[in-house]
């Protein structure tokens, strides 16, 4: 048996390679990716810990994470679809419109 | 055994997401990110999570993957990332905080988490139904109503604009 405790140090890993992506990506495609790959990670320690107390919670609260994400991802998807067709150009940088 | 498997599946996890964030043509990050998710897929497995196994492959390396193709098909963004970066070195510092957070996360980790017996196991896929069905069931009705706005919302926001 595999302890719960490397399962929780393989999401820590791939969730700072998400924030790394998010940080310092320019194309939203790929910071949307690096969103989903923070999510995925999260779902990842849910489930290790839900093992480790022995209990399946951590199992439904990682599906509603699913749930979300896919939402989220379809969404976003569809905004960065329509600002693309306005601006022909995707560059983070240059969406600050409604930046404080 | 399943140390080898894990290590395995460890490798390639961390290997994807990295070259996922490192690639610069964004079709590679979708495929690498696809690879990146079965591999998580597979951690499921071996911690006894069939269910959401086979859901992390539906929907995720499924669906979400597919989407993001679908997008960068459609809109080929790929070299808007080439001209020189305006912001490059807010980039040399964002490397050094996420290895501060690293670190972070790993000693908030090593600080008694992990100490004692682990409190048997899980119940298995049945278990995680009636779960779903008892304690969690205000959660799955509004999961689907969200699931159902989100799709109203989409088509509301793709839909093209007559003149």
């Amino acid at each position: 048996m595999v302890p719960e405790s490397q399962y929780v140090a393989v999401s820590a890993v791939l969730f700072t390679i998400g924030v790394i992506g998010v940080l310092i990506r320019r194309n939203p495609l790929v910071v949307f990716m690096s969103i989903e790959l923070m999510l995925n990670a999260a779902n990842l320690a849910l489930v290790a810990f839900g093992q480790r107390h022995g209990t399946v919670a951590g199992q439904a609260l990682a599906l509603f994470v699913i749930a979300v994400a896919a939402a989220e991802v379809a969404v976003g998807l569809a905004i960065i679809v329509s600002i693309f067709r306005v601006r022909r150009r995707l560059s983070i940088d240059e969406l600050s419109l409604m930046r404080w | 055994m399943s140390q080898l498997a894990f290590w395995i599946l460890a490798l390639i996890a961390v290997a994807s997401a990295a070259g996922m964030v490192a690639r610069r043509n964004p079709i590679h990050s979708a495929l690498l990110l696809a690879i990146n998710l079965a591999a998580v897929a597979g951690f499921y497995l071996m911690m006894r999570a069939e269910f959401l196994f086979i859901i992390q492959l539906l929907v995720y390396a499924g669906a979400i993957a597919v989407l993001f193709w679908f997008a960068i098909m459609v809109l080929i963004p790929g070299k808007d990332e080439l001209s020189p970066d305006p912001l490059r070195p807010q980039r040399w510092l964002a490397i050094p905080l996420a290895g501060v957070l690293l670190l972070l996360v790993g000693a908030a980790l090593r600080s008694g988490l992990f100490r004692g017996p682990t409190r048997g196991p899980a119940g298995g896929s049945e278990t995680l139904y009636a779960m779903l069905l008892t304690d969690f069931l205000l959660p799955f009705e509004v999961t689907s109503f969200l699931l159902l706005a989100a799709l109203v919302g989409v088509i509301a926001l793709a839909k093209r604009r007559a003149a």
